[in-house]
Order: C-alpha cells, then structure tokens, then sequence
C-alpha cells in the first residue's frame, strides 16, 4: 500500500525518465489483443513513454502458473477469466491490487463504485464483459431464423453440424437453458447429479452432429466455410466478422452466458511499478471505452458504458446494440458463476472428457 | 590362437608393469580426452533434458499442496496443517475423525487463511473429492471466530464435513509421497474405507485413451509401412539421378511445418473441403450424403500417416540402397517364385529398416499431440490430449505428469520386448 503510495506520487516523473523501460503484456490475440493494443498499449506508451511489448497465448492462465512455480517470470501483466483468476489468486501465484489505488471515474465516483459488482477482485481488475453466444450462418438456416437457444439443438428445425467449444463450461449451462431451465436455476440444478445427467442428456441428442472448436478464432471461420451452420462463438469474434468481413452471420443472445475477464499481475513480475501503473491507467474510464469501440465486448465501469461509440473498425456502426450488457441483449441471459467452476470444473471436465471419448 | 589360453604367464612390458594395466593406462588418457569431447553434449542433455523430465516425474508422485506452503515474498515454505496430520500419524487409517481431529482441522484452517494458501489446500483436495474446494475457503473465512465443541461449529458451516470420503483423502493427501495420481490416470480410486476400486463408468477415460492411443499407433505404423515400404523400394532401385528427385518429393513435406501440413488436411477433407466437393461433382456422392473425413478417428489416422511417413521411408530406404540385386536375381535363377525371392531373400535383408522406420514412426505416434487435437474431433483425442488438458487447463500438474510417465513406461516396455524379439542392435536408422 505504502509502496502503491510512493509510486503513484512519482508517476509524474516517468514520462522523462522511462523511455527505455518495458512491459510485457499477454493476451489472446486476435481482434481482442487488437482491441487492447488500440484502447490501452498505445496511449499507455504514448503518456509514460514506456514500450509496452504484446504477446499472445491460447489461455494467459497456463504460462504463469507454469512460469511463477519455475521462478522464471517475464510476463508482467495478464489478461484471464474471472475463474481463473480467483484460482491463481487462491493459489498465490499472483499479486493483490489494492482498489483504492484505482483512479475513479471523471465525475469523481470512486473506482470500486464505479466498477460494477462482482467485477474486482482481490487479484483481478476487470477489463470486459464478453459472452458465449450462438450465431448462425443466414443463408445455411432456410426461412425461419433461431431465435431462442432451444433451437440449436433442434435438429429437425435446423439440420446441420453445430460448433461447440471442447469444455462442459458454458456448454452444460446452455443444454440446461435449452432444456427449459430458467437461467436463476441452471446452477442450482447443475449442483445436483440429476442436474448434470440431464446437460449431458441433452448434448447427447446433438453429439454425432457436434464439431468441437478450441481456440476462439474457430467459429467464424468453420460458420464461414460452411462446415458448421451454427455455432457456439464468442459474442466479439462474431461482431468482428459480421461487420468487419461482412460475413453473413447472426447472433442469437437468448441463452447468452457471459463472464468477466481482466488483468492480473504474476507474482515476481519484472517490471511490477509499470505493470501496477499499466492496470490502473488502462482500467480508468477512457481506456475501457476506448477498447469497448474495437470489440463488442462491454465495459465494466458504469462511467464508460456512456462513452462507447462507433466501431472503429468501420467508423459507422454503433457499438451499443452489439454489447453482451445492452438491456435487449440481457432478457434470457446467464452470469457464469465462477464459484461453481473453480470448485466443480475437475469433476465435470472429467466427466465431459469421458463423455466426449466414448 | 589357442597359445594364449594355454599360457598361464603374465604378459609384461620392457619396465616389467603387467601389460594389461599398462595399456588400460594409455587409454585411460584417449578416453579422458574423448569424454572431454562429449561433456558439453552431455552437460546439454543432463540440464536441459534429463533434470526437467526427472522433476516433472517426481510430481507424478510428490505433492504438498496439503503439506507445504511456499510464500513467494518471503522465500520460504512454511508446513500446513501441522496439528491435523499428526492426529493422522497418531490415529489408524480407519479412524473416526473425534474433536481433536476436528479441533486441528479448525487451527489448520485458521493457519491457511491467515498464510493465504486455502487456496492450493482446497485445489489438492478437489483433485480427490469434488466440490470440497469452497468447502475450504468457506469455512477458513468463518475458522476464526468457530468455537468448541469444534465438531458441532464445522458441521454446522457445512454438513459435509463429516463426510469420510474426504477425511480419507486428507489422510491420503497428507503424506507427500503419494501414488493416488497413478491411481487416478488408471481410472481408479480409493473409497471411504482405502480399497482401490473403478471409478464411475461415465467418468472413466484414461484407460481408455492409452489403449486407444496404443491401437491407432500401431495402425498408423502398419499403414506407413504399407505405403512406405514400395516407395522406399521404387527409390532404392531407381538410378540415382531419378531417385534423387523422388527423394525431393519425399523430404518437401518433411521440410514444411506441421502446422501447415495438418490444416491443409481439413482443407481437403472438410465436408465443404475438395476431396468432397470433387466426389460430388463427379456424381459419386449426393450433396447431402457428403463424406465426414475429419474431426473423427479417420482424420486423424490419415493426416498422422501421412506426416509420419518419412520417417519410414528414409530409414527403409537407407537399408535397401545397398543391398545387392544379384542376390534376388541367383534366387530367380535357383527357381524361386517372385514372390519366394522377395519373402526369403529381400524381405529379411530389410528388417533392420522395418524395425527402425515402425519403431520411430510408433513411437512418434504415441506422443502426438497438435494433429489430433486440431482434425481428431471427440473420437480422434489420444492420450496425450489430455496430458496437455491437465497441463494447461485444469493445472492438475501432478495427474498430468502421472499420464505422461505412464506412457514413457509403455514405451520403455515396448523398446525392451522390441529388443528381446529382434535385437536392438539390429536397428539401422540410416
């Protein structure tokens, strides 16, 4: 805390005296690192002068464990899940943020009323709100669009092979929401083993159509080869086709599960003072907004929802319709409980992993 | 010859040093300067080879997420649960957990909450019994203020607590020695009582995957010995200027990447992919009755051929460049069949090839990894898919290390009767 103090007071002299520090900054590349490279990276550097280097990876959570357990760390900042997080937080492998650090929003609100609930954490600083969703190719699904996340495992409404993401996370959730199961209770029954045998049930109906994708990029581009004709995606990548390569792509929200994601700090980061001044800079109110208009993923301060504008990558399209956390988009939607995962993703990715080889 | 038998005498040079010493001495120095030679090599191999596979294996069985904790700041490791596992120690293995274990398991937990690694006790127990990971941060948070009798305060944070399943796995997890993770990578575990039994049919996987892995390897071998076999032979006889064009043909995939290799796979063979689309075209399927080629088994068995074929034709073909034609024509001439000539004279004089092109190209296939995680679907996963799951997904580094040694253990198995069966010096990789 002392030593957040002393930084924050010398901030004023890193502009001079840093130009040849750096900072290295993982995430998952794509249209999502781009995004970051615009919103934060740039103006970062620009204000402090210090290099911040970008490097990607399938899941940032995986090369710090791996790299703190060595004591061999270069990353100094990184982007993961809310689960994640809090598992890396519980298992110390990352740094505390004190929140009251956190610069508060222009009007003055103070950072942790600004956040909205649930989005800080002891280790993490939310950067977004992105979603699970399913999208389909309009011109593979006939005359009647989907509209309601039942119909991507109707089979006879919509023939076709489906694309789903190679984990139970999100994927039971949406079997349960398909199956009838109103979004409050999908957790409360997935507690339960009738619960768990009745999402696996209901996968089970779609598995011989199912094709499994594991890197985020996949969906578009199997939706766009025709080798599926829906499919489960991230709600941003989908945005990113549809408007960026006017892919002739639709998403349906009903059944939308969305999570959290942000930055954590790996303990025994090579540059900690930047690395604490990269997250307080690029999680204050501009940046968030900033990086919110290069992918359709939300905010998660309350002061930046309002400064979200048009899409950069085209300069015409509003960006608020296509955010997980739009009102129209919200009506049958699903908070991933992150509580649930940590404690019950050994047991249930096993489960999956047995189901999916048999 | 038979003079050095019979002559009991020792052998002495002109300073009367017994000669067998003195020449051993002489060497001594060559073979010095020789390893001298080789200590970088192995110095190379020792660190960056052996040291990290030998500390990955001994996570296999060497886990104290329940026993030590490490505090990066400090750079110390301070020992969890100290008062509970001596009531482990005290008490036999079929104990009822009574107050005092109750009261240890509450310090413990106090412990961890104010050291901050619940979080690493939790993930070591959930890895036995799921869901009892926010059994532990929950109760930790409440530990503090709990007072006795400590059994009723546990129970009543949660009812669990009781539960014996998860008193054997802290008994279990308690030691750090463990050889649960073997336990678990052979879809078995320990009950309430410490009998090993099945774990549930629906959440076996493993036994199955190495079996799977085993019968897809072995099938992959046979394949590109199939195809590699006439190739290598078709290169062997031609005369060189041709033959080393085709050899171009064979090294260009070689030279090119995996990756590259492995997508243009599912270029071909998607259902919307050109193989389809040429069958369709010529009328030989209906658009709707488009072939599944990939994301399944079949995907995977021909991409993986067809990226490990190399490897069998080059040791296949070193083999067969310097055997002698005059040996298959005498046999001709003595009356043997064609077919005769080729079974008892060729064949044999290529085993040397055949057991070093099937051993590399199955024991590459074994540990592949990349190919049948982007074209092997659901049924197309091996087992070291889910070696890199626990590696990069669920973090179980300990089960995945267990996977992995399990399946070096099968190729050392297979090595050693491959040696007992023909002779591993018999092997020739070019």
């Amino acid at each position: 805390m002392k030593k957040t103090l002393i930084l924050t007071t010398a901030l004023a002299g890193f502009a001079v005296s840093a130009t040849a520090e750096e900072l290295t900054v993982m995430s998952w590349g794509g249209a999502y690192t781009k995004s970051q490279v615009e919103g934060y990276h740039k103006p970062f550097a620009e204000k402090t002068g210090v290099k911040v280097v970008s490097v990607d990876a399938d899941n940032p959570a995986t090369p710090i464990k791996a790299q703190v357990e060595a004591g061999n760390v270069t990353i100094d900042v990184a982007s993961v899940e809310f689960a994640d997080a809090i598992r890396l937080c519980d298992e110390g492998l990352v740094v505390e943020i004190d929140h009251a650090s956190l610069p508060a929003a222009p009007d003055g609100t103070p950072a942790t009323e600004d956040f909205l609930p649930g989005t800080l954490t002891d280790c993490l600083v939310s950067t977004d709100v992105f979603s699970t969703v399913f999208a389909y190719d309009t011109e593979a699904v006939g005359d009647t669009a989907p509209d309601s996340i039942a119909d991507f495992f109707d089979l006879e409404a919509y023939p076709g092979k489906r694309g789903m993401r190679k984990t139970a996370k999100v994927n039971l959730e949406m079997a349960l929401m398909a199956d009838g199961v109103p979004a409050a209770e999908v957790y409360g029954l997935l507690e339960t083993d009738e619960g768990v045998d009745r999402a696996f049930a209901k996968l089970d109906a779609i598995k011989d159509q199912i094709v499994w994708w594991e890197a985020g990029a996949q969906p578009p581009q199997l939706l766009a080869d025709g080798e599926v004709s829906l499919s489960t995606a991230y709600n941003g990548r989908i945005f990113n086709a549809v408007i960026g390569e006017s892919q002739p792509f639709d998403i349906v929200w009903d059944g939308q599960v969305y999570e959290f994601e942000g930055w954590v700090i790996p303990k025994g980061a090579p540059n900690l003072e930047n690395a604490l001044e990269f997250v307080k800079y690029s999680t204050s109110t501009e940046p968030l907004a900033r990086a919110a208009e290069w992918i359709s993923y939300g905010p998660p301060r309350q002061s930046s929802g309002s400064l979200v504008g048009i899409y950069q990558g085209d300069g015409t399209t509003e960006m608020g319709p296509h955010l997980p956390t739009t009102a129209a988009n919200l009506t049958n939607a699903l908070a991933s409980n992150f509580e649930f995962w940590a404690d019950r993703e050994t047991e249930l990715n096993e489960r999956f992993n047995a189901w999916l080889a048999n | 010859m038979s003079d050095a038998a019979t002559a009991p005498e020792l052998l002495t040079t002109a300073d009367g040093r017994p000669l067998k010493s003195a020449l051993a001495h002489a060497q001594a120095r060559n073979k010095r300067r020789a390893f001298y030679l080789v200590l970088p090599l192995l110095l190379f191999v020792v660190i960056t080879f052996l040291i990290p596979i030998g500390q990955l294996l001994t996570k296999s069985v060497y886990n104290t997420g329940f026993y030590s904790w490490k505090d990066r700041d400090a750079g110390v490791s301070i020992p969890l649960m100290v008062e509970l596992r001596e009531w482990f120690d005290e008490t036999p293995a079929d104990a009822e957990p009574d107050e005092a274990a109750f009261a240890a398991l509450v310090a413990g937990l106090v412990h961890a909450r104010e050291t901050k690694s619940i979080g690493q006790i939790g993930t070591r127990i959930n890895y036995e019994v799921s869901g009892s990971r926010s059994m532990f941060t929950k109760s930790a948070r409440k530990a503090k203020d709990l007072v006795p009798p400590y059994k009723e305060a546990l129970l009543e944070v949660d009812e669990d607590w009781g539960d014996p399943e998860l008193w054997g796995a802290m008994r279990n997890a308690s030691k750090v020695v463990t050889l649960d993770f073997y336990l678990s990578a052979l879809d078995r575990t320990r009950n309430a009582d410490g009998d090993i039994v099945k774990v549930d049919e629906e959440r076996a996987v493993y036994v199955l995957l190495f079996k799977r892995t085993l019968v897809m390897s072995a099938l992959i071998t046979f394949l590109t010995f199939l195809l590699g076999f006439p190739v290598a032979h078709l290169l062997a006889t031609l005369p060189l200027r041709h033959s080393n064009l085709l050899m171009i043909f064979v090294l260009l995939p070689f030279w090119t990447s995996l990756l590259v290799r492995t997508t243009s796979w599912i270029v071909l063979l998607q259902s919307q992919g050109v193989v389809n689309d040429i069958w369709v075209s010529l009328g030989l399927i209906s658009d709707e009755s488009r072939l599944q080629m990939i994301y399944n088994q079949t995907g995977t068995i021909i991409a993986m051929t067809h990226i490990l074929l190399p490897f069998m034709v080059l040791p296949l073909y070193s083999v067969m460049r310097p055997i002698d034609p005059s040996y298959v024509r005498a046999a001709r001439s003595l009356g043997a069949t064609s077919w005769t000539a080729f079974r008892r004279i060729y064949m044999p004089q290529t085993i040397p090839g055949i057991g070093a092109g099937g051993l590399l190209v199955f024991i590459l296939a074994v540990g592949y990894y990349i190919t049948p995680a982007l074209v092997g679907g659901s049924t197309g996963q091996l087992i070291s898919n889910l070696i890199a799951f626990h590696m990069q997904n669920s973090l179980n580094w300990s089960l995945a290390a267990a996977l992995a040694s399990l399946l070096l253990f099968a190729v050392l198995l297979l090595y050693w009767l491959y040696d007992r069966l023909i002779g591993i010096d018999n092997l020739k990789l070019g």
